[in-house]
């Protein structure tokens, strides 16, 4: 059973989730993949301020396909997380709280997860038509000239994901895989 | 000897790079049902539920099924007696790429150089490997190829003492350190032996065989079937969440090598098996 929740997070949301959680998400979340970071990065490095006010926010991994007439977006499913890898600790720090993708995170993104108390998302990879259906509307924030890559706003309305690494400092990718896993005769052999 | 029309090229490989990335295959959609009925996890059956749909939906209103419109990949067999008129192969794939991506509203995911990255704004170029056959046919094979399963992609020079052992071991440490970056349920592309180049290709152009469908030859299919079974004992599962269901299929092509080599090529494809052919 899903458990439906609401973007920007709360405290109480992001505690309350953990690692295996189906969710439900509605509210609004924003697009950026890797070009998007690294200018995000460089501005801040700049001294100047991101493109929107990052705090209690979710960041979706998206390049979306352009929408056909008539659509609010094209596909839309979530790209491999572990390129923001460099960029996601930063904005942790600056208030970030919620990231969906897929795909593994590194040891420093899952360190920054438990310190700064937020969580990632894995949307199912592959799945961009489903998915753009919970997309209600898409509004142009900033890097426009990034096309697919630039950063939107987006209203989503009950967008399916799974908790994979939560506050506790639980990974679904590691405990998931062992609950699976049947050891051949060949494991010894290695 | 046999003439054909760049013109006609161009709309078959437009066609092609719609098609592909519309209209799952008949052979994926098989193996996600068969896989559903073998899965255990819940999570792992709801994933594989909302492939079907996905594809479905993709289908029915022509959009693209995943986001990841690919690099458009081609292998052409022309016949030595055949004859393009008004233009070259080349450019005519080229063109057809181009149109299709932008008739299609497929996203554009090539920048024109690996260092300075800038977008080329229309998905070319296209790889395009030829291989010159006999007779006068022309038959194109194309796959919208996903970066994610293909970052996730590795060759070995192994040694030939490694032998058999060596290869099964490399092929489950890919798809071990592949897990949920790859999208699974993947599909696991295996070229064995030929030289560094021809190794990759291998891997690549397994890809293109449909699912399900187990390689001519009995020691090679034997090599899969085993292989298939030892991928999914893993655990990786739909999405890397957990499950079963790790791989969908698994393709391995070999060819003659050096006394001293042993190339293995891993190429991993996502649960989008895009591949399409047509005859002209």
């Amino acid at each position: 059973m899903a458990i439906r929740i609401t973007a920007p997070l709360s405290e109480e949301t992001i505690a309350s989730l953990k690692s295996g959680d189906r969710v439900l998400i509605s509210g609004t979340v924003y697009t950026a993949r890797d070009a998007a970071h690294k200018r995000m990065t460089e501005q801040l490095e700049q001294g100047r301020e991101l493109p929107f006010d990052i705090r209690n926010q979710v960041i979706y991994y998206v390049g979306p396909t352009p929408a056909k007439q008539g659509m609010v977006i094209g596909s839309a499913g979530p790209t491999t997380s572990g390129r923001m890898d460099k960029y996601a600790p930063k904005l942790m720090e600056l208030g970030l709280k919620g990231m969906i993708g897929k795909g593994y995170r590194n040891a420093d993104v899952r360190e920054a997860i438990v310190r700064h108390k937020a969580v990632y998302f894995a949307a199912i990879g592959g799945s961009g038509a489903l998915l753009s259906r919970t997309v209600k509307s898409v509004e142009l924030v900033a890097y426009e000239d990034l096309g697919p890559e630039a950063i939107r706003k987006l209203a989503i309305e009950d967008f399916p994901a799974v908790v994979i690494n939560d506050i506790h400092g639980n990974d679904l990718y590691e405990s998931g895989v062992q609950n699976y896993r049947i050891q051949s005769d060949s494991d010894s052999a290695h | 000897m046999k003439e054909v029309q760049y013109g006609d090229i161009v709309l078959k490989v437009a066609e092609l790079c719609k098609e592909a990335n519309t209209n799952l295959g008949e052979d994926v959609l098989e193996a996600f049902r068969l896989a559903l009925r073998k899965e255990e996890s819940d999570t792992g059956r709801d994933v594989l539920n909302d492939l079907i749909l996905n594809a479905e939906i993709a289908r029915n209103e022509q959009v693209p099924m995943c986001q990841d419109t690919g690099m458009a990949v081609f292998i052409i067999e022309l016949g030595q007696d055949c004859r393009i008129v008004g233009g070259s192969l080349n450019d005519a794939v080229n063109e057809g790429v181009r149109r299709g991506y932008g008739e299609g509203y497929l996203r554009n995911s090539i920048v024109g150089h690996p260092l300075t990255r800038k977008n080329t704004g229309d998905n070319t170029p296209a790889v395009i490997h030829l291989e010159l056959v006999a007779g006068d046919g022309l038959k194109i094979h194309m796959t919208a190829k996903g970066a994610g399963s293909e970052n996730m992609s590795r060759l070995q020079m192994l040694k030939p003492s490694d032998g058999l052992d060596g290869v099964k071991r490399f092929i489950l440490e890919t798809v071990k350190a592949a897990g949920p970056n790859a999208c699974p349920p993947m599909v696991v592309g295996v070229g064995i032996g030929g030289s560094f180049e021809r190794c990759a290709y291998l891997a690549k152009k397994s890809l293109f065989r449909p699912l399900g469908e187990r390689h001519p030859q009995p020691e090679i299919a034997k090599l899969e079937e085993e292989m298939i079974e030892e991928i999914n004992r893993l655990g990786i599962g739909p999405q890397g969440m957990g499950g079963r269901t790790t791989a969908l299929d698994i393709k391995v092509e070999t060819a003659a090598c050096h006394i001293a080599s042993l190339p293995v090529a891993v190429n991993i494809n996502c649960h989008a098996s895009r591949h399409k052919e047509a005859v002209l």
